[in-house]
């Protein structure tokens, strides 16, 4: 037998119950796997708050937790998604997102190199959406009590003078836009977990879009509301808009825009593309005669749009409440909130 | 796309829209059989651009529809029991049992998986060899092949975990019980395209020679169903039965051969119980009895599982083309989309929950 003293964190291939534990173990964890890619002034305090001082406006804040499986999928993994998303949901409401916190439930026996990998997918995901994450937690559960890693990430930005958005605000003659293509993450996500492959590969969409929703509100103060499109898709988000404020939304079958690959995928599964979440995609309303500025807008970042956004549909004052879809046909059919899960079709 | 935006073309399907509304001269009624028809109908607004004489009745044929509350009881049954896995294709976990859907005995902590073909289960089985592992075996011709692989294969790797609970159905003897039924309204049907991929369509060529009518062989995109709909509304208008094929690209007149050589070593044709309907003779599969031990329904003792269905849901009138799905007295008053009574309240391609959709504001 192979005996030698209790060996130190470098030793360890893997996460053990004593890294949740508070103590030594735990420190040294936040040392070597948190700080050296999360490190700023106020996170190095170790305090148990960040403190921070805002010039003034309006606060937002918002909580979200990410459970993502599998955890690492063509084009990002569960790290850069919980950033992605809270920086996401801070700037659809018309915040600068400014500090993040992070906090993780990871499971024993957990690879340590798999978690220097999330938390360096989290690191560049902050600087690049220009957040910064200032306070966080670990709490380490037994074997089989988690799916490796949750993580939770709460954030705070700052709403600027003036900006005012709401789903209250949509009006009659208001457009509707999509910033990208549809259902991109959900099917990068299935198709990884289902082990299927295709001659593309379908990557996730996740990415912030604060700096493109930022020059969108400089530019066009006649923006009236904005979601992105995660869980339950475009169908979910625009039957959220129609309820909220009481109008109907039509939209165009043929301006959806969908990627080939993502289309086929949905095809093979019996999966309807506006059902399937995306990341990286926003659903702006804005008054009808801006929309060609916000399409502009949107395309002039290409990183985020891939030469995608587009103009889907409009606002009406028929069918108060509901989203109705005129297929390239002629006909048409109400877009439906989806029930819950995605349950694949027999046939 | 290939095989998809041709079939897809807005231009193509308007030209066939205006070719239906120059031959047609009096009302018909066509049925179109397989709830993925249904499905892209509803989907593509087709029945609303359809001239006002040329009426769609929704067939028996989707497989979510038609599986007797006694499968889904029996299921259930199975699953409760300690180191079964269920496995199952998706859109069966909603489906109303007599007192819950396997969705809710997955969140009580039964081990019920979903997948996308039989394979998988025989792989699970496979896996789990401390496991029982049962694949409800639902669907029509078009899933009955798979199901007969996934047994020959458990049989081959000597897998003595894996069963099946079975509940296959065939549709000319439905289309046979609905043509017979005195309150028949059907003059034509579009026969489901990808049924008649496995079978071939012998078996329409009888019925429609015995009950003179036009029945086409049909795919699921917007051109393929209005091409099926101009050819049955042009045999109808010449006053020709018989059966023409619109869904030439997959569907020959023989079928799958090797398909229907698994499905005829495995199973036997048996009489089946269809959700809302009743018994039909001779409509439905079952093992042959040298494969009994993957017969989930022998290996668990659930045969006497035998709930009675809901007497307020008309869903087999519905089915059957015969009552409109809002004249049932329970549609939307107590069964709705989220509580359903019937499964064609159920799944997307559910008459129900198609008008259900379409009729609460619209």
């Amino acid at each position: 037998m192979d005996l030698q003293c209790p060996a130190p964190l470098s030793r360890h291939e893997t996460v053990q119950m004593a890294h949740g534990a508070g103590g030594v173990m735990s420190r040294e964890l936040t040392r070597n796997v948190f700080l050296p890619f999360f490190g700023n002034s106020m996170l190095d305090m170790l305090d148990d708050q960040a403190r921070i001082s805002l010039e003034s406006g309006n606060i937002a804040f918002t909580t979200d937790t990410f459970v993502v499986s599998p955890l690492f999928f063509p084009g990002g993994n569960i790290g850069d998604l919980a950033v992605n998303g809270t920086v996401n949901d801070l700037a659809v409401g018309g915040a600068l997102p400014l500090y993040l916190s992070a906090g993780f439930v990871i499971e024993e026996g957990f690879r340590l190199s798999g978690l220097t990998k999330i938390v360096a997918a989290m690191a560049d995901a902050a600087a690049e959406a220009g957040v910064s994450i200032v306070t966080g937690d670990t709490k380490v559960v037994g074997k089989g009590q988690c799916d490796g890693i949750f993580i939770n990430t709460s954030g705070i930005g700052v709403i600027r003078d003036g900006v005012d958005l709401s789903c209250n605000n949509l009006r009659e003659g208001d457009a509707i836009l999509v910033s990208g293509s549809l259902g991109d993450h959900g099917m990068a996500v299935m198709t990884a977990r289902e082990g299927l492959s295709f001659q593309s590969e379908i990557a996730s969409d996740t990415m912030a879009l604060n700096r493109m929703i930022s020059s969108i509100l400089h530019e066009v103060p006649e923006v009236h509301a904005m979601r992105d499109p995660t869980r339950g898709g475009l169908a979910s988000t625009l039957n959220e808009l129609a309820e909220a404020s009481g109008k109907g939304i039509v939209i165009e079958e043929d301006c959806l825009p969908v990627k080939p690959e993502v289309q086929g995928a949905c095809e093979l599964l019996g999966i309807d593309p506006l059902t399937v979440a995306n990341e990286g995609k926003v659903v702006v309303a804005v008054r009808g005669d801006r929309a060609e500025k916000v399409l502009r807008i949107m395309q002039s970042h290409e990183d985020a749009t891939s030469g995608r956004a587009s103009i889907i549909g409009a606002v009406v004052n028929e069918h108060p409440g509901m989203v109705i879809v005129r297929t390239g046909l002629g006909g048409r059919r109400i877009l439906e909130m989806p029930l819950g899960e995605q349950l694949p079709r027999i046939c | 796309m290939k095989y998809i935006d041709e079939y897809r073309d807005p231009q193509r399907a308007r030209r066939i829209l205006a070719e239906i509304e120059r031959r047609v001269t009096r009302p018909w009624t066509i049925m179109e059989i397989c709830g993925g028809q249904t499905h892209s109908i509803i989907r593509n607004g087709i029945d609303q651009v359809l001239p006002d004489s040329v009426g769609l009745l929704h067939g028996p044929g989707c497989p979510v529809c038609v599986t007797p509350i006694e499968i889904l009881d029996r299921a259930l049954s199975i699953v409760s029991r300690p180191d079964v896995v269920l496995a199952s294709f998706g859109d069966m976990l909603r489906v109303p049992g007599s007192e819950k859907d396997l969705l809710t005995a997955r969140s009580e902590g039964a081990d019920v998986r979903i997948v996308y073909s039989s394979l998988e289960a025989v792989r699970i089985a496979r896996e789990n060899p401390e496991k029982e592992v049962v694949f409800l075996a639902v669907g029509f011709e078009t899933t009955a092949p798979g199901n007969a692989m996934a047994v020959l294969q458990a049989k081959r790797e000597g897998l003595d975990n894996f069963s099946e609970l079975v509940s296959q159905f065939m549709v000319p003897p439905a289309m046979q019980a609905i043509l017979s039924s005195g309150d028949c309204a059907v003059d034509g049907f579009l026969a489901a395209g990808h049924v008649c991929t496995v079978t071939g369509y012998e078996d329409y060529e009888v019925l429609a020679e015995a009950f003179h009518v036009p029945i086409v062989p049909t795919g699921f995109e917007p051109v393929d169903i209005l091409a099926g709909i101009l050819r049955v509304v042009t045999m109808l208008e010449s006053g020709v039965s018989g059966v023409e094929n619109e869904y030439a690209r997959v569907v020959d007149r023989e079928g799958n051969h090797a398909a229907r050589c698994a499905v005829e070593e495995v199973f036997e044709v048996a009489d089946r119980q269809w959700r809302g309907i009743g018994t039909i003779p001779l409509s439905g599969l079952r093992l042959r009895n040298r494969f009994a031990p993957f017969d989930a329904e022998k290996r668990f003792d659930v045969a006497s599982i035998q709930p009675e269905e809901s007497s307020l849901c008309k869903s087999g009138d519905v089915l059957r083309g015969v009552v409109k799905p809002d004249e049932c007295p329970a549609f939307d008053n107590g069964c709705t989309p989220v509580n359903p009574l019937g499964a064609p309240m159920v799944s997307g391609e559910g008459a129900c929950a198609a008008y259900f959709k379409y009729q609460r504001k619209v």
